[in-house]
């Protein structure tokens, strides 16, 4: 094993009865890293997990763990932790005994269970509520339980499966904090699940993006928000202006475009976001059709022979307005370059 | 619409004519005179008294007893698993099974009754406690089955994978999490269970043999015999079990939601 695969799925297919839900996935992942999986509702990011976690048996392919074929493992015996979206705390047991629950099948001693569940909780500031059960708890809290239980086990691997999707936008940002603290601090391996993409970029040390049961792209968080490669991704992380590239020239709505400088032969797309369109100057004509105001910004809306384009100014300078001829254009040494565009 | 005056009338109706029959068989247990009457004719404990002299009552208050308790527990057994695998699992012909399991609700007890007799006791020569044992059992399983599914269906099955994540096996994560979420539910269950076969008259009309009778049964053959208002006497009590019971399931499990 190197440690630039502590944890790696080789070929991986998943599948429900007939239905293929993730197909060939490769990945590896670094011990100590923390991971998220970004992709739109049905992508396959929950199977991917429930894989690694041992629920589900794989069609074919390999899990490796820590240079363990795992694969063939039962779930109870993989060392990996799984943080579920809906919680999954034990309604009947105590705070308390929902985190001592898997120390107690270790048979650990009493006394050290009881220090491991005391720190466990502490560390997720619910020392106060030990004796609660958790139908006595807020959602957030009961998230922090459904943390310490997984972490007092000292997983190899912890998976959170949309942490943060149920709670409310202060705690969320809480939450964040608190979840980037504690892969910090004892810097388990963890993978996440995601629908936002700006919890992604701002908590991940590498996102991979997936779409239809396939990765479509795996990066740092600059990676992807800067270089997207694909048109899915672009679109995913806010380029809104996106156009095919064929022979070196745009197409556009009414027919190719030349190009001002040359591009890579593998060019298959050019993405640029609203605030990357020059306003005012430039070879294209475009009429205003409509403007929206954000508080630090301006959003308009072209018609342009190439077709829609959105653009953004900032809003200290002079509005368009709708019905307005524009000069603009969109330089290429800003874009985002598509290697694909299907 | 109704006129109001209408919804306390029928309202009274409805209540007596489910609970006056109760307070006529008390007041008949309560008489002074030798014969069932209504109105009683003055006021005694002696038919109260007399209940737990009379032998066959002693007797056939076991056998009832014993049925109740080892048919639920029985059907318990069979039905938890089964209510599991019924809510958890996408069997093949679920919702058959569903339904065949709850046809003891839905056929005649008598001819649940009859068959039994005629095609299994009979020809196989059952000893009659089993038989009856046996068809209590079949009696309970689609409520037990009905109470646990409904319990079973309330509880998350993503705990039994938590558990398991947390090295549990899957039989340990079902000992663990599940039962102790569903205890109430069980519990209810079993309640309801016993209720019913203790009541249980025309299947146990049908096994009930020499010497071995359900209390319902062994009510109605000494009636036949003697016309005395014990029998409203033991009925009384025996409503009284069943209300202390309901009362304290109620109390103490909220056994309204499962039923
Ligand atoms: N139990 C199941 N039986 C059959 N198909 C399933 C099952 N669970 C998921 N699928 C299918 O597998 C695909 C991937 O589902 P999955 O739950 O992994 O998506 P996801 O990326 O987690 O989506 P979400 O963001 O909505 O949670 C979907 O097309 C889904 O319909
Ligand atoms: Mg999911």
């Amino acid at each position: 094993m190197s440690d630039a695969s502590f944890l790696s799925l080789e070929k991986l297919t998943l599948a429900y009865g007939d239905t293929v839900a993730v197909k060939d996935l490769d990945l590896s992942i670094r011990k100590g890293e923390l991971v998220a999986f970004l992709g739109p509702s049905g992508c396959g990011k929950t199977t991917t997990m429930r894989s690694i976690a041992g629920l589900l048996t794989p069609a074919s392919g390999r899990i490796s763990l820590d240079g363990v074929d795992i694969t063939r493992v039962s779930a109870n015996k993989r060392s990996v932790g799984l943080v579920f979206q809906s919680y999954a705390l034990f309604p009947h047991l105590s705070v308390f005994e929902n985190v001592a629950f898997g120390l107690r099948l270790k048979k650990m001693p009493a006394n050290d269970i009881e220090t491991r569940v005391t720190a466990g909780l502490k560390s997720v500031g619910l020392s106060k509520f030990a004796a609660r059960k958790p139908a006595e708890l807020s959602g957030g809290q009961q998230q922090r339980v459904a943390l310490a239980r997984s972490m007092v086990m000292e997983p190899k691997v912890l998976l959170l499966d949309e942490p943060l999707s149920n709670l409310d936008a202060r705690l969320r940002l809480e939450m964040r904090t608190e979840l980037q603290r504690v892969q910090k601090e004892t810097g388990v391996t963890m993978i996440f699940v995601t629908h936002d993409q700006g919890e992604a970029l701002s908590l991940a040390d590498r996102i991979v993006v997936m779409l239809n049961g396939a990765i479509e792209q795996i990066g740092t968080p600059e990676d992807i928000y800067n270089r997207p490669v694909s048109r899915f991704v672009a679109d995913f992380v806010g380029f809104e202006n996106i156009f095919a590239v064929e022979g070196g020239k745009l197409k556009a709505a009414n027919g190719p475009i030349s190009l001002s400088e040359s591009l890579p032969p593998d060019t298959a797309g050019l993405a640029w976001r609203p605030r990357m369109v020059t306003l005012g100057s430039g070879p294209f004509q475009g009429t205003v059709r409509g403007a929206s105001f954000s508080g630090s910004t301006r959003e308009y809306l072209l018609d342009t022979p190439l077709g829609a384009i959105k653009a953004e100014e900032d809003a200290g300078l002079a509005a368009h307005q709708p019905g307005t001829e524009l000069t603009f254009d969109l330089p290429v040494a800003k874009a985002a370059r598509l290697e694909r565009f299907g | 619409m109704t006129p109001r005056i209408f919804s306390p009338l029928v309202l009274f109706l409805v209540v007596a004519f489910l609970i006056g029959p109760f307070f006529i068989i008390v007041a008949a247990s309560l008489s002074a005179g030798e014969t069932l009457a209504f109105p009683p004719q003055g006021f005694s404990l002696k038919w109260v008294a007399k209940v737990f002299t009379v032998e066959s009552f002693r007797e056939s208050f076991a056998v009832s007893m014993f049925l109740a308790i080892g048919g639920t527990a029985m059907a318990l057994v069979l039905g938890i698993p089964a209510s599991y695998a019924l809510s958890r699992y996408k069997l093949p012909f679920g919702e058959t099974i569903r339904t065949i399991v709850s046809l003891p609700i839905i056929v005649p007890g008598i001819i649940v009754g009859l068959a039994l007799l005629r095609y299994i006791v009979v020809p196989f020569g059952f000893n009659i406690t089993l038989a009856l044992l046996l068809a209590h059992t079949a009696l309970v399983l689609p409520y037990a089955v009905r109470v646990v599914s409904a319990s079973l269906n309330n509880l998350r099955s993503d705990i039994e994978e938590a558990a398991v994540l947390l090295g549990s096996s899957r039989a340990g994560a079902f000992f663990r999490v599940v039962m102790p979420n569903i205890r109430s539910g069980i519990l209810a269950a079993f309640i309801l269970g016993f209720v019913t076969s203790f009541n249980q008259v025309p299947v146990s009309l049908f096994l009930s043999g020499p010497g071995v009778r359900t209390l319902p049964i062994d009510m109605l053959s000494y009636m036949e015999i003697t016309y005395d208002p014990s029998v409203a006497a033991l009925s009384a009590l025996l409503a009284f079990m069943s209300i202390g019971i309901v009362f304290l399931a109620e109390r103490f499990l909220g056994f309204s939601r499962y039923v």
